[in-house]
């Protein structure tokens, strides 16, 4: 795969960071958040700083903005060298000036950095009003400008919008045009395509590029997305608790890591090639959906509206021991067709048998008994479990409710510990004593105690740093071998799904539009809105586990960036 | 074994305990002084039959009107009665009927509205006769429901409650309806948890908190609307001696004897003022949110 491999030693350095030390505040003593930080970019350049959470990313790009939290959070030592200016001694005036000016951010999440009851034009324009004396035509036409040159649709009436009237993307195009309209000389980007879906993704990864190619941008990317990095960086950093572990430009670094700590994340980055197919079982089909259907509001009382057809004829069967995989963007459907499954709605038609029960009509009591079939695995491990619950009890829960002594549960949640591999004595803490990894094990546990036939994962490795994902992975694959369980994998993640699934059906607005074994449907796509998801796919062409390109890659030609 | 770490170390979560577990063991110096003056309230008014040095219902005709002294702590009133008996010994009702209707409203507003909450069809039901009855001005409410039943210690609790209730049923409801969208709530479903069983061992533990709070307002706001009715002539029956009743008696006098209506409402207004201020600390230390604004 192409990589970036321009030379920027002779390029002016923008920012220069040097052995930036911060802490929490009134506590010197206490173990710093950053300890000795040393960063360079210079103009032109597209930085990636890269970690998992709490590696200190975002504290790094927010100290460079002067907008640490106060009373919580403060420099310690270093220095910040913005073209000659020392940040870490600027006084709050001379940091707004230069807030804009010369240094930019843009964020995670677009809706909650916008202002919700002011018009996006208004909102760019403000930063002209704020920064610079142009006459209001003139604040005008340059933000009508700038929004064309982020190739917003239709400028004039995107101008008055307001913010919710905007999709995901085009918020995060309005964002950049907000942060980038002074021309400044560091733009820094926390995670600015992780909400988004991965062919926005692409697109806003493509602008940054242009908008930094056209202005001579020095860039500081942060993101937890090796695929990403490997796309768009030239150089990058490696940091892990604070520190800096590793620091090189991109190939360097995706070929010959010199760290094992860099080593390790990059194995744990799951490729897109996908796995063999096990041999589909003799035994029959856990479950059956037929014509499966799901369609929100509609049939008003006094006007018939079309309601939101959520789901639309669903067809899949699962063998035991076999693992299908809904990929899609938001919205397509997938989260729809997974609870409909679990009946935690109600479908508005077709067929679920599951272990020989036809689920999809059973009123809520009838269905109570056939419940322990089938079990769901939720994405946010921090919400799946009631916090003011001892772990045990969450998983004595389901048991109990089958007429298992107490007893029995306890000893069987023990037992459960031991296969997630979790410490017996841990069944006394609560969830908040827990990390996000170990609260997915114990969510996994839970589900696993009623021993189903049928696990449905909903975007159950989606929120965690990459080497925990993988460990979860390994503990679903585990599980499914030793109980012989069929699973439903929901995801947006097609490295993921090519990982774990047997099976792949992709949806599109509601509609199946491929359905097929793994390897078939990510290898030889048939259908263009799977072809358009594996393009957009960062990195696939790279093998991040082997240090080397993919030796299959995917037929489809042309990942332009 | 994977290993469990006893506290993480991210940024975030270090800065946040630094900062709020401190601050929900030290109270404050207002709240103290609140919680003082409550106390001493309390203590005064139940352990008032004890030490009162008259009979607060004894007439005298000799004594009346008398100034403060030796004898009369803080004078007497037109019966001859020793106000500084009838002020502490009017607390033991006010007090009551003040928590009486916080722990009623509290546990019928909360059955109601935990109903409201998950059951779809009787949340559409109970929240239009829970607004109807809120667009009823309370005290009018109130007098009306003293009219029916007669003046007691019973019905003006029940008058106070009435009004009240739709307010907690509507933050119930509106804790259960966010809650109930918690993954964990859904699990619990998966795992075949019968609907008693999500509703009260899932969802209504969410609800204590913004309760307690709750109560504490009600509690102040029933002792306000104990001593209005009273004032009107709405209370309990005149011979019971309450902060309203007294101050409703000393009204005629209250030119040449200004003693009769202030000491029972410095009483009436320090007790609510504590017991406010008390919900106020509540609110904080309990509501995450109101936390992160001190901060």
């Amino acid at each position: 795969m192409e990589f970036k491999s321009k030379d920027f030693t002779d390029a002016k350095r923008v920012l220069k960071i040097r052995g930036l030390t911060v802490g929490l505040a009134g506590r010197p003593k206490a173990d710093p958040v950053l300890r000795g930080i040393d960063l360079d970019i210079r103009a032109g350049e597209t930085h990636c700083l890269v970690g998992e959470s709490g590696s200190g990313k975002s504290v790094t790009s927010l100290t460079a903005m002067g907008l640490l939290p106060k009373d919580a959070l403060e420099i310690q030592g270093g220095s910040i060298d913005l073209e000659g200016i020392e940040i870490t001694q600027a006084k709050p005036a001379q940091m707004r000036a230069l807030r804009a000016r010369r240094i930019a951010m843009i964020f995670q999440e677009p809706m909650t950095a916008l202002n919700p009851v002011l018009r996006v034009g208004e909102q760019i324009e403000e930063v002209l009003n704020m920064h610079s004396d142009l006459s209001r035509a003139e604040a005008k036409a340059r933000t009508i400008d700038m929004m064309e040159q982020v190739h917003l649709p239709d400028v004039e009436r995107i101008y008055a919008a307001f913010p919710h009237q905007l999709s995901g993307g085009q918020r995060q195009r309005i964002m950049i045009a907000m942060a980038l309209i002074l021309d400044p000389d560091l733009l820094i980007a926390d995670e600015p395509t992780t909400a988004l879906d991965v062919t926005t993704q692409l697109q806003i990864l493509k602008l940054i590029s242009e908008m930094q190619e056209r202005h001579g941008t020095a860039v500081l990317f942060i993101t937890h997305d090796m695929g990403v990095v490997a796309e768009i960086a030239d150089t990058v950093s490696v940091m892990q608790k604070g520190r800096i572990v590793e620091s090189a430009p991109i190939r360097q670094l995706l070929t010959a890591p010199k760290e094992d700590y860099t080593r390790k994340l990059l194995q744990a980055v799951p490729n897109l090639d996908p796995r063999a197919p096990r041999a589909p079982a003799e035994a029959r089909d856990v479950i059956t959906v037929d014509g499966l259907e799901m369609t929100y509001g509609g049939g008003g009382f006094f006007r018939a509206s079309q309601g939101v057809r959520a789901a639309q004829d669903v067809n899949f069967t699962i063998q035991p021991g076999r693992t299908l995989g809904i990929v899609g963007e938001s919205g397509s459907g997938k989260s729809t067709v997974a609870r409909a499954i679990m009946r935690l709605i109600d479908p508005t038609a077709g067929k679920v048998t599951v272990a020989g029960t036809e689920i999809a009509q059973l009123s809520r009591r009838q269905l109570q008994p056939h419940r322990k079939h089938f079990q769901i695995v939720f994405q946010d491990p921090y919400r799946s479990l009631n916090p003011r619950w001892t772990v045990a009890r969450s998983l004595c829960e389901g048991p109990i409710n089958f007429g298992t002594s107490r007893a029995d549960a306890m000893e069987h949640a023990a037992e459960l510990m031991e296969l997630v591999d979790l410490p017996r004595d841990a069944l006394d803490r609560y969830p908040h004593q827990f990390s996000g990894g170990q609260r997915q094990r114990i969510a996994i546990a839970r589900a696993v105690a009623m021993k189903p036939d049928l696990l449905v994962a909903d975007e159950a490795v989606s929120a965690l740093d990459v080497s925990v994902q993988a460990q979860v992975l390994d503990l679903l694959d585990d599980v499914q071998e030793k109980f012989g369980i069929a699973m439903l994998f929901i995801t947006h993640d097609l490295r993921v799904a090519a990982q774990i699934c047997d099976e792949v059906l992709v949806m599109q607005k509601g509609v199946v539009v491929e359905h097929g074994l793994a390897g078939e449907v990510l290898a030889a796509p048939r259908h263009d809105y799977t072809r358009n998801l594996i393009e957009a796919a960062p990195g696939r062409h790279w093998d991040f586990a082997n240090f080397r390109a993919l030796d299959r890659t995917p037929p489809v030609t042309g990942a332009t960036l | 074994m994977t290993q469990i770490p006893s506290s993480r170390h991210s940024a975030f979560q270090v800065v946040t305990g630094l900062f709020s577990v401190p601050k929900a063991m030290r109270i404050g110096v207002g709240p103290t002084i609140a919680a003082v003056i409550l106390v001493a309230i309390v203590l005064a008014a139940v352990l008032a039959p004890y030490y009162v040095p008259y009979n607060p219902l004894e007439m005298n005709a000799m004594a009346r009107l008398k100034p403060p002294s030796d004898d009369f702590l803080l004078g007497t009133d037109p019966y001859g009665r020793d106000i500084f008996s009838r002020v502490v010994t009017g607390g033991r009702v006010s007090l009551l009927i003040g928590v009486g209707a916080a722990v009623v409203s509290v546990a019928v507003g909360l059955l109601i509205g935990l109903v409201a909450g998950y059951f779809r069809l009787a949340d559409s039901i109970i929240m239009r006769i829970m607004d109807s009855l809120m667009a009823i001005p309370a005290i009018l409410l109130a007098i009306a429901l003293v009219a029916l039943n007669g003046p007691s210690v019973t019905s003006v609790i029940i008058a106070i409650t009435v009004p009240e209730v739709p307010r907690v049923v509507r933050l119930v409801r509106s804790v259960v309806l966010t809650a109930r969208e918690e993954p964990y709530v859904e699990a619990a479903i998966a795992l075949g948890s019968s609907m008693p069983k999500v509703l009260l061992q899932h969802l209504m533990p969410n609800t204590f908190a913004p309760l307690i709070v709750q109560g504490t307002y009600i509690c102040a706001s029933a002792i306000l609307i104990e001593a209005i009715l009273s004032f009107l002539g709405a209370g309990v029956s005149t011979e019971i001696p309450t902060w309203g009743n007294i101050m409703a008696e000393g009204r005629s006098y209250f030119q040449i004897k200004p003693g009769l209506i202030f000491w029972p409402g410095l009483m009436l207004s320090l007790c609510i003022l504590a017991i406010n201020l008390l919900g106020d600390t509540a609110r904080d230390i309990l509501d995450p949110r109101m936390k992160k604004r001190e901060v």
